[in-house]
């Protein structure tokens, strides 16, 4: 018996692995998008798919993005589960009117009668050296609107199992990938890959007992970064990963604030109007009494995204991650 | 010898990536509208036909007014009449077959109806009680869409994935005038040719988006020549004979069957009534305008050619009406019951496994429910 060595792998990898088990289990299964096709995506996510699948099942598509979320819609209704790729979170914003008016709601106008299995990938975030519109944290406009799922890995398994579950989700997915992850490697399996739990449930990613980091996607390696940091400090953090921003996992978020009674939230997100408030609020709404401070957020600033040789003083970094721990009101306790 | 001498003559030449596509001639539109009904083209129509589409006007004008009228008496929220527009209407149903998609906008009840949909459940998203009424897959009709121009994009995805599994089904999408600005348009009839999908796209142009007329709306030398910038064939014809437009949209579905791919059709029609019950129309246009296309009535002109060729008589135009009258006393009588309204449905669609906060909000509703309807117990066995 031999014993097959786990390869490190990068989340790009994973993704392209989940497309194409997903292609292969189900003929229904379609890629679409710009440049997914011949050239296998600007970040190579696609890779292969069309060679393997053939040009009718992975689709260069015009440039025209609410066309291309339009004809999926038409797509699904057929039986289809389309699988759409945005090139950029700020290339996306054409194809809000038909996210928004018609994929969000098809399910519920008509009673469940014409549900819409759409998975809408969207590389987010920033950190990438980007020039202007290549960097958005765009989700909070997804977060508003119901009907839709967003869902965001933050690890290479996380990768492979969520967009797997995205897939197969009768309803629609918002599948925001953080495009700096994505050569981020971990050692898993690709030759034997797991499928995760089912979208909605958040992950402890690091044990801790003096406070919360609360985030998702691209500061999740921040915040494990600023956990070890703070061990010199004396402070003990726990790291959740919320992987999937609708739906809510209350359930994880509290039971771990009420552990440590400290809780920042950490996103690149601005924070005005940002996810950070709202996971504020439903914590302090549901775990009040188990508080020792104001839950915090750390999120980028409340500005247009920074241009790429100014953006490090935006992102939420280990420094200000600290900062707001030291802010959690500790003098009180003793 | 000198370099310039070196290099050799430079030979200007054609742009390399460069090479002629498509004849444009093909594609364009006639220069007038197409017409049948008082032409010699008219011998040529089934009288069988003719006779069907009468009957599907004269029921639509009645279900137009019919409507009209349920909102005057707060039966329906609002209701955009297609009064005059009823050709485009009916044909648009009638040059479908069973297989085929209907993308109607929210102007179009009528042809939503008259390709078979209950005409109560065709009024559900106008009347209030739900966003839409009917099952889309039990007559293949999508749900209206108000959004202007978005339900474009859904037909050519439709009719794409309907090719791509071998099916031979062709999607109709209806536009108006106003909605040939939208971005949407653009994509959709793009995203068809590209893929040349059996997609067929009709511009009811009913000279007005609102108030706005066609003239603020476009400068094309119509609607039809829009389709040439595509690579699909334009079709421009008499929106308000139903023979022309049925006549024109069968060949186009026909053409879109065979994998021939789209066409873009545009009707010539008007918009009798205002834009909806909450419109002005005296605001933005004269009496003599409407009265010009009152003359040009779609039921009076196939009216006309069938009594002119003895192919009705007054007892088959009496039917129609009789038909049409029954229709509009199902529909008041209908419309005049209050619908079933459950307000816990508002929670039970949104995905296809509830979250656990909208269970938390369902719980809150129930209660609030309940609570109402303890006081309202309770004021009543008070007034006993």
């Amino acid at each position: 018996m031999t014993t097959v060595a786990v390869k490190p792998a990068t989340m790009a990898q994973a993704l392209t692995r989940a497309m194409r088990d997903a292609m292969a289990a189900d003929p229904s299964v379609h890629v679409m998008g710009e440049d997914v096709g011949t050239l296998g995506g600007v970040f190579r996510v696609t890779d292969g798919l069309a060679k393997e699948f053939g040009e009718d099942r992975c689709t260069d598509t015009p440039l025209a993005e609410a066309g291309i979320l339009g004809a999926a819609v038409g797509m699904a209704m057929y039986g289809l589960r389309p699988v759409v790729e945005m090139q950029f979170d700020a290339f996306a914003y054409p194809a809000f009117e038909q996210l928004i008016s018609h994929v969000s709601r098809m399910r519920n106008r008509t009673r469940g009668k014409m549900p819409l299995p759409i998975t809408v990938r969207v590389p987010y975030g920033g950190g990438i050296g980007g020039v202007e519109h290549h960097s958005d944290s765009s989700e909070a406009y997804y977060m508003a609107t119901p009907g839709l799922h967003v869902v965001t890995p933050a690890t290479v398994a996380d990768a492979y199992g969520l967009l797997r579950q995205a897939i197969a989700s009768d309803d629609p997915v918002v599948f925001l990938e953080p495009k700096r992850l994505y050569w981020s490697k971990d050692s898993w399996d690709a030759e034997h890959p797991t499928e995760v739990e089912p979208i909605g449930h958040a992950v402890a990613r690091r044990p801790g007992s003096s406070a919360t980091l609360i985030t998702y996607g691209p500061s999740l390696p921040v915040c494990l970064e600023a956990a070890e940091a703070a061990q010199a400090e004396g402070w003990d953090l726990e790291v959740v990963d919320l992987r999937s921003l609708v739906p809510f996992d209350d359930e994880t978020v509290c039971a771990a604030v009420r552990r440590t009674g400290r809780a920042v939230v950490v996103h690149e997100s601005t924070g005005f109007g940002g996810p950070g408030g709202e996971i504020a609020a439903r914590i302090t709404e549901r775990c009040f009494h188990h508080l020792e401070a104001p839950v915090l957020r750390v999120a980028g600033f409340d500005i247009p995204y920074p241009p790429p040789m100014l953006e490090r003083h935006h992102l939420p970094g280990v420094d200000r991650i600290l900062d707001a721990v030291a802010r959690l009101q500790w003098e009180a306790e003793g | 010898m000198t370099v310039l001498e070196q290099r050799g003559a430079y030979r200007p030449s054609p742009p390399p990536a460069w090479q002629p596509r498509m004849d444009p001639a093909p594609l364009l539109p006639d220069a007038e509208p197409y017409r049948v009904l008082g032409t010699e083209a008219a011998a040529k129509a089934d009288p069988d036909l003719l006779r069907r589409l009468y009957a599907q006007l004269v029921r639509g004008r009645r279900y137009n007014t019919q409507a009209t009228a349920l909102t005057k008496q707060g039966r329906l929220a609002v209701y955009p009449s297609s009064t005059g527009q009823e050709a485009c209407e009916v044909a648009a149903a009638l040059a479908l077959d069973a297989r085929d998609w209907l993308f109607p906008s929210y102007r179009d009840t009528l042809a939503v109806v008259a390709r078979g949909v209950d005409p109560v459940e065709a009024l559900t998203l106008l009347r209030g009680d739900w966003h839409s009424g009917y099952d889309p897959h039990t007559h293949r009709v999508a749900p209206l869409s108000t959004p202007l121009a978005t339900q474009l994009p859904h037909a050519v995805g439709l009719a794409h994935a309907a090719r791509l599994k071998g099916d031979d089904v062709v999607a109709l999408a209806l536009v108006g005038d106003g909605g040939t600005s939208e971005g949407d348009f653009h994509e959709a009839l793009n995203f068809a040719a590209v893929w040349q999908a059996p997609v067929v796209f009709l511009v009811q142009n009913n000279g007005f988006a609102i108030s706005v007329p066609l003239a603020k709306q476009t400068a094309a030398p119509s609607l039809a020549h829009k389709a040439v910038g595509y690579g699909m064939p334009g079709r421009l014809v008499d929106g308000n004979d139903a023979a022309a437009v049925h006549e024109v949209l069968s060949d186009a579905v026909r053409h879109a069957r065979a994998g021939g791919g789209p066409t873009l059709v545009e009707a010539v029609t008007y918009r009798i009534d205002a834009h909806t019950n909450a419109d002005d129309a005296t605001r933005y246009r004269g009496d003599a305008e409407v009265e010009a296309w009152r003359a040009h009535d779609p039921i009076e002109l196939l009216e006309a050619e069938l009594t002119t060729r003895g192919l009705i008589d007054e007892a088959g135009i009496e039917a129609a009406r009789q038909d049409a009258e029954a229709m509009a006393a199902s529909l008041r009588e209908a419309m005049n019951r209050d619908p079933e309204l459950n307000p816990m449905d508002l929670f039970d669609h949104v995905f296809a496994e509830t979250t656990a906060q909208l269970r938390e909000q369902r719980a809150l509703l129930r209660a609030e429910l309940e609570a109402e309807q303890e006081q309202h117990g309770t004021q009543e066995g008070g007034a006993r």
